[in-house]
């Protein structure tokens, strides 16, 4: 049994000060040493709660077993049974409330960092080259998979490993969702991303981008005309939400899609050299503590804002934003008003927001999902000056699915009915998972969905061969 | 990539595509539009759908330069390609199915109307088109907007062709000279509807106009165009781009539509300094 360092093996950090500035990662990752000493630090538990952890069961004891012997590319192999994107879930999953949040050293000591050694041999298999996977007989029956987030790629890359022939429908001009447009460059290179996009597109998915599922190409028409057997959605969960306050539409004030959307997608951070342009003034409050918030926070401090204000009515406890992410966001500058809640947006006099009216909150009884609710505090209201506003108070389900595709059962805040072993909707042949049947989640439970309708989908269809074999 | 099979100068600034787009030809709708974009680093612009051939895959639209982005678009020719074309998007027009309907046009407005017109004599409902433009050279698309329409009413500032004034004040003498009017559907500048309305407003005739907030995804994903109708917030590409005339905050869109405007100039004249380099450099090569 090794001694065990009381505390995970840092990971190299770009200078606070510098990074607020520029879009480059902010986190370097670990060498091979790093993170063997890391896989080190393993107990090798006879019951490895951090795999319970994970919400797509990754054996991760055997996996760091593996790293600690230099074995990455079996360490790896290992993972992308369970996690097809194992170099974006080792920068964006909140260890702390899955994996890592079980491991047994971080009952004493900081836990074993799981998710900067996937990231690693993710990397490791980036720079040494891939190996290559056997794909299976194949089946000849086409499925369609709609949308390009976490879900889709997964249930696309399984599908396409199982032998189907597999068609991915895109809205925007790239794929990856939200790891394209809402994630930031500094926490997820785009090269990244790209790679792991390309890796499924030269095992042979096809992706087809600028197609907008209902509008396009309707439910219909892939499976009666073009002859997919079955159709995986995972459209997530887009549709930004406002609050509706006075003011709301005043010039400067964007939803946190829209500013990262600009930002991220459209490489408005590179204007001039890329055409969209984005505002983000000398003050900007962001609203909201979510992941979203601290992307659009951190973003806005690279954009050139001096001033970057979280304004959240709930207090820090109440935060759901990765633990990482708060914490850089606080080394970057990043200030934050916990208790506090917008109520009014205020125009310059030529129709540009220049201040937030806001009221304390202090929090009251538990609600429903057990968080205490904050309640107005009488009598304190104050105005803070801005130049922009970033409202990240969470997304929904975009309507335009529902609306463009009758059929599929649909719950009362509008998102897909889906079995939760199999993503079966209310219609045959259709499956669907990921934000758009569970609601704003994570990428890794998006991607297990989308891994668990694939297996689901080749249950279907194989008996829908053997059927058909059978006549 | 989405060739451009056909194009036609329709006036030194506005300019027809006839783009090969298979599934967006089939799926397209009167009313609707599609967002495109000219090259990897560019931006994302909504253009009306102007006609649609499904059978031989294509998709018509007319884009008039106003800035970087529709001036890169016009310098395409026969042959090149978009990078990116998405749609249909918006919801269709409702076309009625009797009645008389009157589609007015301004600017790259009256090629956006064809598509309606199109539609309508479709179902033989009852047309009229009016189309305005400063001069008769800048009218557009006249022999298929009269070919569409029932009647094609043209409208010029000088009087060099057609009626001599505002499409307004031919709309107003459509309505008050007897023959009922049910509907009108505006396409064009902001001014243009705004003025629409207010000149349909006193007879309660039901008045719809395609609002061009800034837009980015057409998807519904970012809120970009957001609008005020009715007092509650619409995002004009899932709801619209069709609204009621008469409930629409059109100040407050115009004032949307200034966000940019630093960054546009500066876009635009990035671009016109790049063209003259380019300009000249081509000179120069030529030269002996
Ligand atoms: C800014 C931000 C930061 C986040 N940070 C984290 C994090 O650090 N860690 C974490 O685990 N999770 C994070 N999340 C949550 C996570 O990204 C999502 O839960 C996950 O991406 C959902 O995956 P999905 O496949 O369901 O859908 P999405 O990623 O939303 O992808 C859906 C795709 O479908 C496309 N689409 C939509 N409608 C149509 C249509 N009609 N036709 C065709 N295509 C369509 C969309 O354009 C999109 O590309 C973050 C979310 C945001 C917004
Ligand atoms: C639903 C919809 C349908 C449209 N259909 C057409 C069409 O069929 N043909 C066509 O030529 N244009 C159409 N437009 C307008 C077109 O999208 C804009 O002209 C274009 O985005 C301008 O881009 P730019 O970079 O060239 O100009 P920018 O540099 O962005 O803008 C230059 C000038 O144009 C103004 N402007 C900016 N955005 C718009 C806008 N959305 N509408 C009007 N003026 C704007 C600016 O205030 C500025 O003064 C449509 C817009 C919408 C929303
Ligand atoms: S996928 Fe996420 S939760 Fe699972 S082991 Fe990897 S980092 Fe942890
Ligand atoms: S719980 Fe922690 S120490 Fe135990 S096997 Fe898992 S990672 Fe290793
Ligand atoms: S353009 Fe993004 S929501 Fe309408």
């Amino acid at each position: 049994m090794p001694v065990i360092s009381p505390s995970k093996t840092p990971m190299p950090v770009a200078d606070a000060k510098e990074r607020a500035k520029t879009f480059r990662e902010v986190n370097f990752g670990y060498d091979p040493r790093r993170a063997m000493q890391e896989a080190d630090r393993c107990l090798r538990c006879q019951d490895p709660t951090c795999q319970t952890g994970c919400p797509v069961n990754v054996p991760i004891r055997e996996v760091i077993h593996l790293t600690s012997q230099r074995r990455f590319d079996d360490a790896l192999a290992l993972i992308k049974r369970f996690n097809s994107l194992p170099g974006v879930c080792g920068r964006v999953c909140p260890q702390e409330n899955q994996c890592e949040g079980r491991c047994h050293v971080g009952d004493r000591f900081g836990p074993v960092g799981i998710g900067y050694i996937e990231r690693f041999l993710a990397d490791w298999e980036r720079l040494h080259g891939s190996q290559p996977v056997e794909k299976a007989e194949p089946k000849g029956q086409k499925v369609a998979i709609v949308g390009s987030g976490p879900s889709g790629l997964t249930a696309a890359g399984d599908l396409n490993h199982m032998g189907y022939d597999v068609t991915v429908f895109e809205a925007l001009h790239d794929a990856g969702g939200v790891l394209r447009y809402g994630i930031p460059e500094f926490r997820l290179p785009k090269d990244v991303l790209d790679d792991e996009i390309n890796a499924l597109v030269r095992a042979g998915v096809d992706i087809q981008c600028n197609v907008v599922f209902g509008k396009t190409l309707t439910l219909d028409q892939l499976m009666d005309e073009m002859g997919y057997e079955a159709v995986f959605i995972g459209t997530g969960a887009g549709l930004p939400r406002f609050m509706n306050l006075p003011g709301e539409n005043l010039n400067g004030i964007y939803s946190s899609n829209e500013f990262l959307t600009r930002i991220n997608l459209m490489g408005a951070y590179r204007f001039p050299d890329y055409d969209t342009p984005v505002k983000s003034g000398r003050r900007v409050a962001v609203i909201g503590a979510g992941n979203t918030a601290m992307d659009a926070a951190r973003c806005a401090m690279r954009a050139g804002s001096e001033e970057v204000t979280v304004v959240y009515r709930r207090s820090e406890a109440e935060m759901t934003a990765r633990v990482e992410e708060y914490e850089h966001a606080i080394e970057e500058g990043v200030q934050f008003k916990w208790l506090n809640n917008p109520i009014e947006f205020i125009d310059d006099g030529n129709g540009w927001v220049s201040g937030m009216r806001c009221q304390r909150m202090e929090l009251g009884e538990p609600d429903e999902d057990g968080r205490r609710r904050p309640v107005p505090v009488p009598d304190s209201e104050f105005v803070l000056d801005v130049n922009n506003v970033i409202v990240s108070i969470g997304t929904s389900p975009n309507p335009l699915l529902s609306r463009t595709t009758p059929g599929l059962d649909t719950t009362k805040w509008g998102g897909l009915v889906a079995e939760d072993d199999t993503g079966q909707t209310s219609r045959e042949g259709v499956f669907a998972g990921g934000d758009i049947v569970t609601g704003s989640a994570t990428v890794i439970l998006a991607a297990g969905a989308g891994k668990r309708a694939a297996s689901a989908i080749d249950t279907y269809l194989s008996q829908k061969r053997g059927e058909a074999a059978e006549a | 990539m989405f060739e451009i099979l056909h194009t036609r100068q329709l006036t030194p600034v506005t300019k027809l595509f006839e783009v090969a787009a298979p599934l967006v030809a089939k799926a397209g709708r009167p009313g609707q539009f599609v967002i495109l974009r000219v090259h990897g680093h560019g931006e994302r612009i909504p253009v009306t759908i102007t006609d649609l051939d499904p059978q031989a895959g294509t998709v018509t639209v007319v884009i008039q330069e106003v800035g970087a982005t529709s001036k890169m678009a016009n310098a395409l020719a026969e042959g090149e390609r978009f990078h990116d074309l998405a749609g249909p998007l918006g919801e269709p027009a409702p076309l009625r199915e009797k009645g008389h309907v009157v589609c007015v046009g301004g600017g790259f407005g009256a090629a956006a109307i064809l598509s309606i017109l199109k539609g309508l004599k479709a179902k033989a409902t009852h047309s009229s088109a009016i189309v305005g433009a400063r001069t008769a050279e800048l009218v557009i698309l006249e022999d298929r907007l009269r070919d569409a329409a029932d009647a094609l009413h043209i409208c010029t500032d000088d009087g060099s062709a057609g009626f001599k004034g505002l499409v307004t004040a031919k709309l107003e003498e459509l309505i008050t000279s007897g023959e009922p009017v049910d509907e009108i559907v505006a396409i064009g500048p902001m001014v243009m509807m705004r003025a629409v309305a207010a000149t349909t407003a006193p007879h309660g005739i039901a008045t719809l106009v395609s609002l061009d907030p800034i837009m980015i995804d057409g998807t519904g994903m970012c809120g970009a165009c957001r609008v005020t109708v009715d007092g509650r917030t619409q995002f004009a590409c899932i709801d619209g781009p069709l609204f009621d005339a008469t409930k629409i905050d059109f100040d407050e869109l115009v004032r949307r539509n200034k966000t940019y405007r630093d960054e546009e100039e500066a876009a635009l004249h990035r671009y016109e300094q790049a063209h003259c380099r380019a300009e000249e450099a081509a000179a120069a090569a030529t030269r002996p």
